[in-house]
């Protein structure tokens, strides 16, 4: 418990009002445009899905720097070690199921 | 309406008709009333509540999950012996086919979910915070929730043997036989909220532990000063960290299927079963090594205290916990090599399967090395771990047989397999746990388990285990498969199967002499004098046994990897004690009702989701929700204890002033 401490001012940047609002408007923007494209039919269905991974690429990117704080962390920074971690997963993931499932399609 | 009641509850809910379920629901509700009684009689409900159900204090929140993970062992247990007696004569029908389904369906979720995870998160919350020289975990409330989410999911996922219906599509519920299509009961969605539930709270100790570990060690402490104990949970909570969003979300996808008529998993609409088995294993994999990592981490601090050694190779067991923890996420397809994935992948992934057996092995030689010219003693915690090293080496090698993908196709899904994995898990988890169950028991009570009792458990688990498993791989190789409830006389399989039958029950009795042993021990209860039973090396042997609430006094400072070994050795060449420096009033947690409520209520909405009853999933919804609230606002979670107070406390346990 020592070191967790609510009373002592804090050395971690919790952000700003501002940047708050931008991170908020941005993430709403971008959940707003695949929504848009899917309900009005706008794009090829293969055009849809590659905005909709971009816009999804895009949102994990907001959330992490306004208000994950990834930039303002102090060192070491273990935030960005689990995350470089966590995109290797998730790339193993992704690019490993990929692989397998492309010898087991269902008919 | 009162006659429609009566018939729901006796043809729907309660499952009737079967004389072993009968049986064990008298006993469960006999031993409920025993329970209420004797808290009434004693007046003991306000203790429970003040001291237990609403604690924050990492050192009671380790002994509920061990008393919990131990009555979990108990049932998965008698599933074991239910099914071996099942098998032990061919054509006879001791269970029928659907209770054989759902009884080895049960033993492998509980043995692996609710018995080796909160063993070992047990083990994690007694012991890391103690060897770090930290007050507590860094977040004590979410610790607490931790556990009760782990215990409500476990009795939601155990309800349904007498409510319902249990699970009975295998303990990773491969669809489509896991979907609606297969398993229109209710058995697969216990399975489902049961597990989620208590996932929430491993995803939670996880993240826990990791920030103590990182963030709380005692001044001086680097990394590369941390006890072994303290490394191997770090890279497993990681793993977990990575490991279990995998199982919410695969399992949450199945949820969709079964409840909102999705097609993720399907063989029509699109879906595609194969997808599951597949996500799975991400998770299904490294959670083996998650697991097993703190086995290893018990096995390294026992065999350098009862060695009176330095760990040999220090560096290289911790690269050797940290690659395992990285390569277990690149090897989960040797699960399925027959699924039919072509060469290329089936290279890969028994080549990644192979690789990972090497750091294994490092170990290995590291613990002999530790012991090569130690002056070695032998009491119960050691003997486990001389015990683990050969049944883990004979089990790793039936693994990298199993990881040559072409043999694999003759030993997938045999006794084979089954023979393999339980030679890792009970010579490797179980072995490793109860290690250190006994190595650090005096730390948790104040007591020594009997030795004598202790020892005859040792041999009786050891002998049992051989007697049963051996025997398995003779019958994988003979032609028998998993999961079938019957065979024929002409199989020629009897023989070697009611060997392996008596060799079940020779570990049941094993444990019937581990509980006799907890028993006497307690009745000729005997004070360790000293907090340091075993002339140990690190940090929380420094302390009085038990710990106090605020485990200590002053915060040690450390410049070496055994530091209290170090200390004490400085000492007996006559160096002088160090300064102490003055009290200070000690910061801590204030207990909290919240995760106790907050479990309850995911309880109720996990049942009635189960049942699809709206009037249960609201308000259950509504208790989560005014929980996180009330959390949300409440800020007095916290004291401090005054300097007098610990004054006093230490003077009590004959500690230094």
């Amino acid at each position: 418990m020592e070191n967790h401490n609510s009373h002592s001012p804090s050395h971690d940047s919790h952000g700003s009002m501002k940047s708050y609002v931008i991170g908020f408007v941005l993430s709403i923007i971008l959940t707003i445009i695949p929504i848009a494209i899917v309900m009005n039919d706008m794009l090829s269905k293969q055009l849809t899905i590659i905005v909709i991974l971009i816009m999804a690429g895009l949102q994990f990117v907001v959330q992490l720097f306004f208000f994950m704080h990834l930039k303002d962390e102090a060192k070491p920074r273990y935030n960005t070690m689990a995350l470089v971690f966590g995109l290797i997963i998730l790339l193993t993931v992704v690019a490993g199921s990929i692989w397998i499932m492309s010898y087991n399609v269902v008919g | 309406m009162f006659q429609n009641l009566i018939d729901f509850l006796l043809n729907d809910f309660f499952i009737t008709g079967d004389p072993l379920i009968l049986g064990a629901q008298v006993s469960i509700g006999l031993s409920m009333v025993a329970v209420v009684f004797a808290l009434t009689y004693f007046k003991k409900w306000r203790w429970l509540w003040t001291e237990w159900l609403t604690t924050v204090d990492h050192k009671r929140i380790g002994i509920m999950y061990i008393i919990a993970s131990i009555l979990m062992l108990f049932r998965g247990g008698v599933d074991a012996l239910l099914m071996r007696v099942q098998l032990a004569v061919p054509q006879v029908e001791f269970l029928h086919a659907d209770h054989y389904n759902a009884i080895f369906t049960t033993h492998g979720v509980i043995m692996i979910l609710f018995m080796a995870m909160p063993l070992m998160f047990g083990l994690f919350n007694i012991v890391v915070p103690l060897q770090i020289g930290a007050r507590d975990v860094a977040y004590p409330f979410l610790n607490s929730l931790s556990f009760w989410m782990f215990f409500f999911g476990a009795m939601l996922f155990n309800v349904s043997f007498v409510i319902g219906g249990s699970p009975d599509a295998g303990w990773l519920a491969y669809p489509p036989l896991s979907e609606l299509s297969g398993s229109p009961g209710l058995g697969q969605d216990f399975y489902i909220w049961g597990i989620q539930i208590s996932g929430i709270g491993s995803l939670a100790t996880g993240i826990n532990f990791v920030v103590t570990i990182l963030k709380m060690r005692a001044p001086g402490m680097k990394l590369m000063k941390m006890p072994m104990f303290v490394w191997s949970v770090l890279s497993s909570c990681i793993t977990i960290m990575f490991a279990f969003p995998i199982l919410t979300v695969t399992l949450f996808l199945l949820f969709i299927d079964r409840y909102f008529g999705a097609h993720f998993f399907t063989l029509d609409g699109g879906g595609n079963p194969m997808m599951y088995i597949n996500l799975i294993w991400m998770w299904g994999h490294p959670e083996v090594y998650i697991v097993i990592l703190p086995a290893f981490g018990i096995f390294s601090e026992i065999v350098s205290a009862f060695s009176k050694k330095k760990l040999f190779g220090y560096k290289s067991m911790v690269f050797a916990l940290m690659s395992i923890s990285f390569f277990s996420f690149f090897t989960w397809a040797h699960h399925f090599f027959t699924m039919g994935s072509g060469a290329n992948v089936n290279a890969f992934f028994a080549v990644t399967t192979m690789l990972i057996a090497i750091p294994t092995g490092v170990k290995v030689f590291n613990w002999l090395f530790t012991m090569f010219r130690g002056k070695l003693t032998f009491p119960t915690p050691m003997l486990w771990t001389i015990a683990f090293i050969p049944c883990f080496v004979v089990g790793g090698m039936t693994g990298v047989m199993l990881s040559v993908a072409p043999a694999d196709f003759q030993f997938h899904n045999s006794y084979f397999l089954i023979a393999h994995f339980h030679q890792v898990l009970i010579g490797g988890v179980v072995f490793g746990y109860f290690a250190g169950l006994y190595y650090w028991w005096p730390k948790m009570f104040g007591f020594k388990l009997h030795e004598g009792l202790g020892k005859w458990a040792f041999w009786l688990w050891n002998i049992g285990f051989y007697v049963c498993f051996m025997p398995q791989y003779a019958l994988g190789l003979m032609g028998m498969t998993r999961r079938f409830n019957e065979y024929n006389f002409d199989m020629g399989w009897q023989p070697l199967n009611v060997v392996s039958t008596v060799g079940a029950f020779i570990m049941g009795l094993a444990f019937l002499f581990q509980v006799w042993q907890i028993a006497h021990s307690i009745k000729f209860y005997k004070k360790e004098p000293t907090g340091d039973s075993w002339d140990g090396r690190t940090l929380e042997w420094s302390i009085p046994s038990p710990a106090p609430l605020y485990n200590f006094a002053r915060v040690p400072v450390v410049d070496s990897e055994d530091a209290w070994w170090e200390e004490k050795q400085r000492l007996a060449n006559g160096g002088k004690p160090k300064p102490l420096a003055p009290l200070e009033p000690i910061h801590m947690p204030k207990n909290s009702a919240i995760p106790f409520l907050i479990s309850v209520s995911f309880f109720v909405m996990g049942f009635g989701f189960v049942w699809d009853w709206k009037w249960m999933i609201i308000p259950g919804a509504i208790g989560v929700a005014i929980c996180m609230l009330a959390r949300s606002f409440s800020y007095d979670t916290d004291y401090y204890i005054p300097v007098d107070e610990i004054e006093r406390t230490e003077a009590a346990l004959g500690g230094t002033k």
